[in-house]
């Protein structure tokens, strides 16, 4: 089962020592990075594997482009920058160049979302869910925790095809015991918690914040089942028929083309008959500040959401 | 010069290069659309590469150890194509079919296509993963060399210069590139739309090795690369190519009008009475 820790470790950190990991069983595997390998912590792999590591130099588009061509030679590739700028930057190279030809390279971007914090809204990206989803052949993946993340990168290193990670800058807090509990499968929802009056789904760091309302919700006779919805592409379907018929969605993202996007998706072609709450970033640009001060500012952390969960219920 | 080309193989290949003209005209004015311009200035580099340059087996293209080549100007398909035709991986009765839902020929090529190494068709992206292509093949020892060619209106994407930063920094001598330099582009002459100046000086301030060449001359074009070839000095070649936009027809020769628009019947007629052999 999973519960809150108050243990907080960065996902980014899990990623980086998964990468060593990879290097040691995988000779052809090969990271990228845009001159922030410090922060994505890919830097542990190029100290590691410095003949195997290449920095692309601030050119995000240039490192997706190198990531494509070192695929093609049968590489697998591992890219990473911040989230605005390998998705929002480079995204162009990534539909033509990856994509489209399939060719197995993993984007995995950091800093996503809001809680980027003090950088502001320029380094705020809430769209790379929305903007990489539609591309055809690509998977969109959000891990939830510093051991799921180990998994989320042990699974997309097997897959062969284009993927992109997201996660998050700041330490975010552990809801699984150990390595073996945080499975993953890519496309698969997964039941965190039962509960028999509503389903939040919630993808990222805000499994956890969707488990802390749960706990505020059942204080207020209300039952929540909580989804962890890691692969947000492709979606799990029937985990959302299976759902209850109120589901409310958690992301630390726009509302606009992200989970809660996908969700609605399913419920409008699939004729579900089920009533949509979608908590996210709504419609607008972020701005500076702490990170926990930014995600009750927008919404996003578990009182708040409880509490919009309890106006609407 | 290193290597003195004899004039047969000079001979074959301008026989190759008209037909391979003749069956980019042919190829354009069946689909009614597609760039015959930049696709005949650039048949001459492609024709040498494949026929006499490059180290790839035809009947083996997905060879590990193969030389590849990049069109990161990917919108002379046609030319690209009617090399892999002559090669025989692709059949020529395709040829006729490009660009229509019936065929398997892309405007652009794609990598479903046997013998395209990359998708290109936005520019500056094919040579950007040339780079990464001359990274893997290094990594994996092999001895073999990535060949590229970009536009010259190309050069004004900004990825062709990061692309260019990281070769040299890379110091990858495996890489040769060519500009198909024809200095016209869709809206104009190159420098008129957006001035490449000196592109030589451009290249070398990158850390490239530059030569600059009649890209119409076999010789030329032979000679020079086994020249960039010799130069093991860790930095990455850049042939600059002069050409003219549609080299082999009169009336497209020099003719910005015959960058994206293919002939019409009359003039499809006229094209191929002047390339028949």
């Amino acid at each position: 089962m999973v519960k809150l820790t108050g243990i907080y470790k960065g996902m980014r950190k899990g990623y980086g020592e998964t990468l060593i990991e990879l290097g040691k069983k995988y000779e052809n595997v090969v990271v990228l990075d845009a001159d922030l390998s410090g922060s994505t912590q890919t830097a542990m792999f190029a100290k590691e594997f410095p003949e195997r590591f290449f920095n692309a130099g601030v050119a995000e588009q240039n490192m997706i482009g190198m990531a494509a061509g070192l695929a093609t030679t049968g590489k697998i590739v591992f890219a990473s920058s911040f989230s605005m700028f390998a998705s929002g930057r480079a995204w162009e190279i990534i539909r033509n160049l990856v994509a489209y030809p399939k060719l197995n390279v993993k984007v995995v971007a950091t800093h996503a979302g809001i809680t980027v914090g003090e950088d502001g809204a320029s380094h705020q990206m809430c769209e790379d869910i929305a903007i990489m989803r539609v591309i055809p052949n690509m998977v969109v993946i959000a891990p939830t925790d510093y051991y799921h993340t180990k998994n989320v990168i042990r699974t997309i290193a097997e897959y062969k095809g284009p993927v992109y990670v997201r996660m998050p800058r700041r330490d975010t807090e552990i809801i699984y015991e150990n390595e073996e509990e945080a499975t993953f499968e890519i496309g698969k929802g997964k039941i965190l918690n039962d509960g028999d009056d509503l389903t939040i789904i919630a993808t990222g760091e805000e499994v956890p914040e969707a488990l802390r309302a749960a706990i505020i919700l059942k204080e207020n006779g209300i039952s929540a089942e909580i989804v962890e919805m890691a692969t947000i592409k492709p979606i799990d379907e029937k985990i959302i028929e299976k759902s209850k018929d109120f589901i409310v969605t958690v992301e630390d993202h726009s509302i606009i083309g992200g989970l809660g996007g996908a969700v609605a998706e399913v419920i409008a072609s699939k004729g579900l008959n089920k009533k949509l709450l979608r908590i996210g970033i709504n419609d607008v640009f972020g701005r500076s500040g702490k990170a926990d001060e930014l995600l009750k500012y927008y919404g996003l952390d578990g009182e708040s959401i409880a509490k919009k969960i309890i106006e609407i219920y | 010069m290193v290597n003195k080309v004899n004039k047969d193989e000079i001979e074959k290949l301008k026989k190759i290069a008209k037909r391979v003209r003749y069956k980019i005209v042919k190829m354009v004015g069946l689909a009614k659309s597609g760039h015959p311009g930049g696709s005949l200035s650039a048949t001459d580099i492609i024709v040498a590469l494949y026929f006499k340059i490059m180290n790839y087996d035809p009947k083996n293209p997905y060879k590990k150890d193969r030389d590849r080549f990049v069109l990161s100007k990917g919108h002379a398909a046609p030319a690209l194509y009617a090399v892999l035709s002559e090669l025989g991986i692709i059949e020529e009765e395709e040829l006729w079919k490009l660009r229509r839902l019936e065929g398997k020929l892309q405007g652009h090529p794609s990598m479903d296509t046997p013998g395209v190494e990359i998708c290109t068709g936005s520019l500056g992206q094919g040579f950007s993963a040339s780079v990464g292509m001359a990274l893997g093949c290094r990594l994996d020892k092999l001895n073999n060399y990535i060949y590229v060619l970009l536009g010259d209106g190309e050069c004004q994407e900004g990825i062709v210069w990061e692309a260019a930063m990281a070769a040299s920094h890379y110091k990858l001598d495996n890489l040769i590139a060519f500009v198909d330099r024809n200095k016209l582009q869709i809206d104009g002459n190159t420098e008129d739309v957006m001035s490449l100046g000196d592109l030589k000086a451009k290249f070398e301030a990158f850390g490239w090795d530059v030569f600059e060449i009649d890209g119409h001359n076999f010789e030329e074009i032979i000679n020079t690369v086994e020249k960039a070839k010799s130069l093991k000095n860790g930095k990455p070649k850049m042939i600059i190519a002069y050409t003219v936009k549609g080299k082999g027809v009169s009336f497209m020769e020099h003719n910005v009008g015959f960058h994206g628009k293919a002939p019409n019947e009359e003039q499809l007629k006229k094209a191929l009475e002047e390339l028949s052999e």
